[in-house]
């Protein structure tokens, strides 16, 4: 029984790092950088739906505008930071992506101040069912994960944007060839993975109400760990690898002994399998033409 | 005797003076008791830095891989030197404790760093620089779970004290010791299969290059003085506390690298001591929330240097205003008479080829295309 | 009859189903110049990355000098004496011109240096540096870029680069030099100069080379003996004239 509900939990742990994953690897995916900025995001979305809930007391519309607002900063990050840098060296727009994530950081810090806010979303309570008890929010995160990633999935295999989106992911240069507008796909993206930020953000409030300037940067961390292993800029990768770190994760917390390493265990998941498959669970290897 | 004197490189010793001039300066200044014990903390934090960053740069700047986890080896000197430390102090005294200690921990630290180097051989780019960072995670994460017998777990480690008024010193010390190591490792030949491995690692192979062997000398090298550097930070500090070493603290060190140019190792040392000059006192003159102000201006700062000095699209302007144009308006334009023998190292444009690395090498294909055979020629 | 530099026996490697290169069997002899042409895709450069340890060969073998080679790394082909340059050139672009070949004469027994005699600054390691230096100055001359020995290597035009390409394979000492379209994407002024060059480093070095070239008056004007790829098999082996005049030789470039 104990086991079930620790699997639950970690499914729906691993869904929150699946859904901040799929971010990281669209944006590794697409534009070819490691947006350190992403877990701030999260952050942002956080304090986001912390005002809104204050001023509107009401959930749905809080999300609605922090899914808004987070796009929008999404987009303005990219435009100011990030595209000018198009061409430059790989390691200034990590930089950058890092000031960035300072920047976020001690934005927040300045505004709301260094206490933790404490952000109650709804009175959710637990299941109770055959002899389980699951808090209804996993339940909440499981299910909006699940339609997320359906939904994204879906986008991406169906519609036309999705189609240029692995065009410009497979070579940017054909795809701009093809009458692809990168910039406007790049773009689409940071919006795409900026709006699940704000919905990982309401993920991990309604796991622990308290939210500080740091909510988003070891939960990104680790999202990132996930995208690694499951193959970055693969979105089905993505998935797999945040669900694996989330039941890890879960069920590493449940062992007394290793219990404190949890973390620890998560990062040498990571190594191991890059030891194993260099490219990630589902990424797959390019050969270097010679 | 004068034409030995004129065939030394001085710009090859340019930086090793003007480090050794400046520990002399404060040396004879903390005799004369005009610095205070903060500002001798201060200098030691600098010199720790300066070792950090000089130590990066081998593994960034040189070899061309992205390590993200400098601040676990940092770690691993500190906690492995500072408990050599804590056990050998009552049986050797201060002194021959603090030359062993640094010298366990440097070990220590060297040790993992080749074990870390291994799938360095196997991973590039930002695979990579995540592994370091998870490794850099999991070595806090087990100190910090340590008992408090061995390695004082949550609570840290309390490391012994040494005289201030030499410690900085030896911390200046090491700096030159460091400076040297890898600017005589680099200026070689084996500095120049490092970089050729940076430039372009198949021709380096197909040239002969023994990768394997350079890719771990480099990881060793640079972890050992990152465990010496943390030997120091235990003992500048009285305690080691694990929090400190997390990746937050590992980025920092890589932007000292990067602000400082990458590859160029005078760069990497301004910009570690500038930075943590900055820091501290900045620090004492921002309290409350202008404490925070502190960390948005940096964020601006590192946000538009970075974008400055890598946008393509600046970079006409760049080359029309940039400090060299500048100063060279007051200059009479002089013949060329660059021989390669004065050809500076650490001016060599050294940008890391991470796109060719990343579009080739580790550019995953969309799961949505079906399986095709690989194609392997034109 | 002079000796077998390098034979391939059955040599082939396929990637998935792929069967790019098969049955191989070519017997190059000692200051033998030859040459392996072919349609694009016949698997020329993958021939090339088998005898130079990039691919693994995944049936047959090679032997160089009569030492079986077949599977060995990259580095140790090239210390056993095989060098090679790259059809799309791979150069150490933030090094000068003669810091890259000096990279090329890294691992010759005469310029040993260890790195604790780097680090310490040994005298080894100041002569080693001299040696090196004199030494690739040497080869510069040959490839003719001597002037050019202190600019940065992307700072060449293509051609030059090309040439220093072969500079740097020829300091690594090889008993076989195997250049992948040494000629491409030059003039023919310049051509003509790199056929010269090539013979001098047969000639003066008794170096075998082994080449893939596009431009056939190149292949003829230069080669001894050629093969004839296409589809990764070997059509065709012989002189030039024989073998480019081969109706299937013809009708695999032509088609039809």
């Amino acid at each position: 029984m104990e086991f079930i509900e620790t699997l639950i939990n970690g499914l729906s742990m691993g869904s929150t790092y699946a859904v901040i994953a799929l971010g990281y690897t669209m944006v590794y995916g697409i534009a070819k950088m490691l947006n350190f900025a992403h877990g701030d995001v999260i952050m942002v979305g956080g304090y986001l739906i912390y005002v809104s809930m204050v001023a509107t007391k009401n959930p749905f519309i809080a999300l609605g505008a922090a899914v808004v607002l987070c796009i929008l900063l999404g987009v303005t990050i990219e435009k100011i930071a990030y595209k000018p840098l198009r061409g430059a060296s790989p390691l200034a727009v990590l930089i950058t992506a890092i000031g960035v994530s300072y920047l976020l950081q001690s934005s927040a810090q300045m505004i709301f101040g260094s206490a933790p806010k404490m952000v109650n979303i709804a009175e959710l309570g637990n299941l109770k069912f055959a002899g389980l008890s699951i808090p209804v929010y996993t339940l909440i995160t499981l299910g909006c994960s699940v339609i997320i990633m359906t939904a994204l999935s879906i986008f991406v295999k169906y519609t036309k944007t999705g189609r240029a989106m692995i065009a410009v992911s497979e070579d940017k240069g054909a795809a701009q060839l093809m009458g692809i507008n990168v910039n406007r796909i790049i773009m689409i993206t940071f919006a795409i993975g900026s709006g699940l930020a704000a919905f990982a953000g309401l993920f991990m409030l309604m796991k622990s109400p308290s939210l500080s300037n740091t909510l988003g940067a070891m939960p990104g961390i680790k999202a990132f760990t996930a995208a690694v292993i499951g193959g970055i800029g693969s979105i089905p990768g993505a998935m797999l690898g945040g669900i694996l770190m989330g039941v890890v994760e879960a069920v590493s917390y449940t062992i007394p002994p290793i219990a404190p390493y949890t973390d620890a265990i998560e990062f040498m998941l990571l190594i191991v399998i890059l030891l194993v498959r260099p490219t990630g669970i589902l990424g797959k290897k390019r050969r270097e033409k010679v | 005797m004068m034409t030995k004197l004129k065939n030394i490189k001085w710009n090859h010793y340019a930086n090793y003076i003007v480090v050794a001039a400046f520990t002399l300066i404060f040396a004879i200044l903390s005799l004369t008791g005009f610095l205070e014990s903060s500002d001798k903390y201060l200098l030691e934090k600098i010199a720790i830095a300066i070792t950090l960053a000089v130590s990066l740069s081998m593994v960034v700047g040189f070899l061309g891989e992205l390590s993200l986890g400098h601040a676990g080896f940092m770690c691993i000197g500190a906690y492995i030197g500072g408990k050599t430390a804590v056990v050998l102090e009552p049986v050797l005294g201060e002194a021959p404790t603090l030359l062993i200690s640094l010298l366990v921990g440097g070990a220590v630290a060297a040790v993992f760093g080749m074990i870390i180097g291994l799938p360095a051989l196997r991973l590039r780019g930002d695979y990579l620089a995540i592994v370091t960072l998870a490794f850099g995670e999991i070595v806090r994460s087990i100190f910090m779970n340590s008992s408090r017998e061995s390695f004082g777990g949550s609570l840290g480690l309390d490391t012994p004290r040494f005289n201030k008024d030499v410690l900085f010193i030896i911390a200046f010390v090491i700096v030159l010791a460091c400076l040297a190591v890898t600017q005589n490792l680099i200026r070689s030949k084996h500095g120049r299969a490092i970089t050729a491995i940076r430039d372009n690692e198949i021709a380096a192979r197909a040239t002969g290059i023994d990768v394997t062997k350079y890719k771990l000398l480099v990881f060793t090298v640079s972890s050992f003085f990152a465990g010496i550097a943390g030997v120091l930070y235990s003992y500048s500090n009285f305690t080691v506390q694990s929090t400190k070493f997390s990746y937050n603290y590992s980025i920092e060190i890589l932007v000292m690298v990067v602000l400082g140019g990458m590859g160029n190792i005078n760069g990497s040392i301004i910009a570690a001591a500038l930075i943590t000059f900055l820091d501290v006192e900045l620090q004492t003159i921002l309290t409350g929330n202008l404490a925070v102000l502190q960390d948005l201006i940096y964020a601006l700062i590192l946000i538009v240097l970075v974008i400055y000095n890598n946008a393509p699209a600046l970079k006409p302007f760049r080359e029309k205003h940039n400090l060299k144009a500048f100063i060279g308006k007051f200059r009479k334009p002089e013949p060329s008479k660059h021989r390669d023998d004065e050809a500076k190292w650490d001016r060599v444009p050294t940008k890391i080829k991470m796109d060719e690395v990343l579009s080739v090498d580790l550019q995953v294909s969309s799961p949505y295309t079906p399986d095709k055979a690989e194609k392997e020629e034109k | 009859m002079s000796k077998v530099i390098l034979k391939t026996e059955n040599l082939g490697i396929s990637f998935g189903g792929l069967k790019a290169v098969q049955n191989l069997n070519i017997e190059i002899k000692e200051k033998q110049l030859y040459g392996l042409v072919g349609p694009n895709g016949a698997g020329k450069t993958t021939v090339f990355n088998m005898i130079t340890g990039v691919y693994k060969p995944t049936t047959g073998r090679f032997w160089l000098d009569g030492e079986d080679l077949t599977g060995k790394g990259q580095e140790t082909i090239n210390h056993k004496g095989i060098a090679r340059t790259f059809q799309n050139i791979r150069l150490f672009n933030n090094m000068t011109v003669i810091r890259n070949v000096m990279v090329g004469l890294h691992n010759q027994p005469e310029y040993k240096c260890s790195v604790f005699a780097s680090i310490f600054r040994t005298p080894r390691h100041f002569k080693t540096e001299k040696a090196m230096r004199a030494r690739a100055k040497e080869i510069l001359e040959i490839v003719g870029l001597m002037d050019e020995r202190n600019s940065l290597s992307c700072n060449l035009p293509y051609g030059k680069q090309r040439k220093l390409e072969i500079a740097r394979a020829l300091a690594t000492n090889p008993k076989l030099l195997c250049l992948d379209e040494p000629a491409a994407g030059m003039n023919p002024h310049e051509t003509a100069d790199l056929m010269d060059i090539v013979r001098r480093i047969r000639d003066e070095y008794n170096i075998t080379i082994l080449l893939i070239e596009h431009d056939m008056k190149f292949v003829s004007g230069l080669c001894d003996e050629i093969t004839v790829l296409n589809f990764g098999t070997s059509l065709v082996q012989g002189t030039p004239e024989v073998a480019l005049s081969d109706p299937e030789v013809i009708k695999a470039y032509i088609g039809g």
